[in-house]
């Protein structure tokens, strides 16, 4: 008897069709199925085209991503994303866990480049220069972009050190210059009145908010032309995480940023375009407003109203 | 109701999963014996360190100690002094007690029966010229009289070992006064200074200046050679040199007989000063006032007069060179050629085992070469310390040494200069012995530098080099540390190898001292941990030597120690410097 009122329960989740072999979203097992034309296109992996809203058309862009596919070894992470990421302005990233948005951000910086099975085809430009043109170099790639982590990474340094990182490693050594820097960059990332007494301190003794803004510091002393940001909130408690938020709100039109985030009330906050993927495909990209009030697509409304996800 | 009445549907419940028929309800199970056993472990190890420490500590602090001196007189006759050496209690064979006079016998008989045995004492009676030995022993049964004499001298002295006499007459400047041995003591005692001092300069005038003219004469000697050997022997450049050479030699020869005129005269003038001293048995014995090294009457000596003996012996010990084939005197060059040695060595091992592991964690692909390499490494750690000193000899002396010296110093041929054991080869011998000590642990530091630190530094546009040597290197500091610790706190106390590759028994010279190039990693060196060997097991004086090893280990032990506590103070202050408050 027991064994058969196991079975129909495990043959219901053998069932259940597995797009990915490796990054399985883990959120997607406890939903009840999946809902909607697309995600049922996607899972069967057929071709489909992201919606993307006509407003983009008219914004000027820093990045520009285009067909842009992603390997992990055999298993595809990024199918065919396109999509242009508008100058001075906040673009959120949305989606469930394992849909690729790290992934892409990741790719922007060439940080994928660490790991080895990784391999990619398409097309990636920053202010028009392609970021995978065979010559590209980089190490100056990089000084042009900016990136904040998922945990704040300080080094083991003084505070100083830390947010003038970008500039040693230049080999800049004018004090002045750099002494000039710190406080800019400490100001942008509004730390600057908390640690202006201590700036030889170690810069592990921070707090996690504090580092985490130490690191927005650090990004943006390099005067970006991108800050990416990965979850930089998800460490962090919920004054700290209104801070990062405040000070991204100050970052904006200085800053072309493109964020991840899980939190769907900070994409709405704080980003002026929001893109959701699902499984490695760009879903539904437009102004962030538009998005949440009134998406194109039912999908991306089960997502953001929670109905899924 | 209908519900009630109605028989409850079997449910489809998997059965209880049955439980072990024994429950773990033991004490094996229960833990509390566990935490005995672990604990006792610990505490058996602990015990154990300190009965080591303790050992050591009980044996090698009372060394410099001045013990009352005894003098007994023996049934047959004899009379000894000397300090209190040992004591024992040994059963009399029957025929040696039967022989024993009434009184002695019944004494002797007595204590076999309450306390085990007859006491016996072994003296340190010294007067070896008199003598032929250093320790005697003396049996309570046979012991007629005792007492201490209050104006029994011990003489410790550059050669012969002690002497315990009675100071009897001086000789001042060639004159000879006789008296009661306070007057005697006193007036030898107010010129004993002078004479050391005279005596010290004549040794400075023998060691340096004459080894100046001598290394003059060598110089010149060697660079004829190298002449002729660049030229061939029958050129008229190579003639031309020689005459040279034999010009300096002249030269030399001269000023040479200057300074042993002086010397002479210097230990001509020192003759004029002596002591008589009698000993226990009557005999008497003149001393120079210079080769008497220190002499006092430990009867008459106050608590802290006592206590400055120790002071003062201590201090030669940590402070001059040995005399008497190394069980008298002192242990400096030794303690110099250990920490010599062990600084060079760390500063050979450290860069080199940080760069291995750094290519081993940070750039080298891993594989199955890489995995065989790092095993290789860790293997290397078992291997014993001698086949490295077999190693150190057949490679770096015989190879690369000969090979330097043809090179580098063909005109000092046949005599080796690198081409034997000395202070560079037997530093990176041990190098190499410590060099997986230090690799493995720096491995996990660097293995230990979060990921998101290094990517971070990437992100900022740093290279790889630049993500090491600002990031990653700085955060695993404490960890290069920590193998920079294991590799002296090993390379210090290492003997067997050492023995092949460069320390000696004795070594003239230090090799760090004034004269150009300053230091000489050529030169064979002393080492405590060979010291300790060499005084324990190869002295003829063996007894007397025996403190001496206790009192040798603990300054090894402390050097250690003290080498370490440097090394992991500064790893404290890296550490919060770099890991942030947590310790």
């Amino acid at each position: 008897m027991t064994e058969i009122a196991r079975k129909p329960t495990l043959a219901q989740y053998e069932l259940t069709p597995q797009p990915r072999k490796s990054a399985s979203p883990p959120s997607m097992n406890g939903a009840p199925s999946i809902s909607g034309r697309v995600f049922q296109a996607i899972a069967a992996n057929e071709p489909f085209t992201a919606e993307v809203h006509a407003g983009l058309a008219n914004e000027e862009h820093v990045l520009e991503i285009e067909r842009f596919d992603l390997w992990y070894g055999a298993s595809r992470a990024l199918h065919s994303i396109t999509m242009p990421v508008p100058k001075g302005k906040v673009t959120a990233l949305i989606g469930p866990s394992g849909c690729g948005k790290s992934t892409l951000l990741r790719s922007v910086n060439r940080m994928n480049d660490l790991i080895d099975s990784v391999r990619i085809e398409g097309e990636m430009r920053l202010s028009g220069d392609s970021i995978y043109a065979p010559g590209q170099d980089v190490i100056e790639l990089r000084k042009r972009i900016g990136m904040v982590f998922q945990k704040p990474n300080p080094f083991p340094m003084s505070i100083f050190e830390n947010v003038v990182y970008s500039l040693r490693i230049d080999g800049e050594r004018d004090k002045r210059v750099l002494a000039e820097v710190c406080e800019a960059s400490l100001r942008g990332a509004s730390l600057w009145d908390e640690v202006k007494d201590r700036l030889n301190d170690s810069a592990l003794r921070l707090s996690g908010g504090q580092q985490q803004r130490l690191c927005i510091a650090r990004a943006i002393a390099a005067e970006p032309e991108v800050l990416l940001l990965d979850e930089p909130c998800s460490a962090l408690d919920p004054i700290a995480t209104a801070r990062i938020e405040d000070l991204i709100d100050e970052l904006k039109g200085s800053y072309s940023i493109l964020m991840v985030t899980h939190n769907m009330q900070q994409a709405s906050r704080t980003s002026d375009f929001t893109a959701f993927m699902y499984l490695g495909r760009l879903v539904e990209y437009g102004p962030t407003g538009d998005i949440f009030l009134q998406p194109h697509l039912k999908e991306t409304e089960d997502y953001i109203s929670g109905r899924f996800g | 109701m209908n519900q009630l009445a109605a028989p409850n549907p079997p449910k489809s419940r998997p059965p209880r999963r049955r439980r072990a028929e024994k429950r773990a309800t033991s004490l094996f199970a229960n833990g509390e014996p566990m935490v005995w056993l672990t604990g006792g472990a610990l505490a058996i190890a602990t015990v154990m360190i300190a009965v080591l420490l303790g050992l050591v500590l009980f044996e090698g602090l009372p060394t410099f100690w001045p013990g009352p001196i005894v003098e007994v007189e023996l049934a047959d006759g004899r009379r000894l002094a000397g300090e209190l050496a040992a004591e024992e209690r040994f059963v009399l064979e029957p025929k040696a007690l039967a022989d024993l006079p009434e009184a002695r016998r019944a004494q002797a008989e007595r204590e076999i029966e309450t306390e085990g045995g007859v006491r016996r004492r072994m003296l340190r009676t010294g007067n070896y010229e008199l003598t032929g030995t250093h320790f005697e022993w003396a049996n309570d049964s046979d012991i007629v009289g005792e007492s201490k004499p209050e104006w029994m001298l011990v003489v410790e002295r550059l050669d012969d070992g002690r002497f315990y006499g009675v100071p009897r007459a001086v000789t001042v400047d060639g004159v000879r006064t006789e008296g009661d041995p306070a007057t005697v003591w006193d007036l030898a005692s107010a010129q004993h200074d002078e004479v050391r001092e005279r005596w010290e300069r004549g040794r400075t005038l023998k060691n340096e200046t004459i080894g100046a003219i001598h290394a003059r004469i060598e110089g010149a000697r060697l660079r004829a050679r190298e002449i002729e050997l660049e030229n061939g022997v029958d050129s008229p450049q190579a003639a031309e040199a020689r005459a040279a050479a034999d010009a300096i030699a002249t030269a030399a020869e001269s000023e040479f007989r200057e300074v042993q005129a002086e010397i002479n005269k210097l230990q001509e003038r020192n003759k004029g000063y002596s002591v008589e001293l009698e000993t226990a048995s009557g005999a008497r014995r003149m001393i120079t006032l210079e080769e008497i090294v220190r002499a006092f009457a430990p009867n008459r000596l106050s608590l802290t007069e006592r206590l400055g003996v120790y002071v003062s012996r201590a201090s030669e010990f940590l402070l001059d060179a040995p005399r008497q084939a190394n069980s008298e005197g002192g242990v400096y060059p030794a303690i110099f050629g250990t920490v010599l040695m062990t600084l060079i060595m760390a500063l050979l091992v450290v860069p080199f085992g940080v760069l291995a592991a750094l290519y081993l964690r940070e750039y080298a692909r891993p594989g199955p070469i890489v995995s065989a390499v790092r095993i290789a490494i860790n293997n290397l750690a078992g291997v014993p310390s001698i086949v490295f000193g077999v190693f150190g000899l057949g490679f770096f002396c015989y190879i690369v040494g000969a090979g330097v010296d043809e090179a580098l110093f063909a005109a000092k041929l046949p005599t080796p200069t690198y081409g034997k054991g000395g202070l560079l080869w037997a530093s990176l011998t041990l190098a190499l012995l410590t060099l997986p000590v230090v690799i493995v642990p720096t491995e996990e530091a660097l293995a230990s530098v979060p990921g998101s630190m290094r990517e971070g530094s990437y992100a900022c546009g740093a290279t790889k080099w630049q993500t090491i040597w600002r990031i990653v290197l700085p955060r695993a500091m404490p960890g290069i540390m920590t193998g920079m610790i294991l590799a002296l706190a090993r390379g210090a106390g290492e003997v067997a190898p050492l023995m092949l590759v460069g320390a000696v028994k004795f070594a003239p010279d230090l090799p760090l001292d004034g004269a150009a190039p300053f230091l000489h990693p050529e030169r064979s060196f002393m080492h405590l941990g060979f010291h300790i060997y060499d005084i324990g097991f190869q002295s003829q004086n063996s007894e007397a030597a025996k403190p001496m090893v206790f009192t040798t280990t603990l300054l090894l032990i402390a050097l250690v120690v003290l080498l370490n506590v440097l090394a992991i103070w500064i790893r404290a202050r890296l550490r919060r410097r770099f890991q942030g408050n947590t310790l």
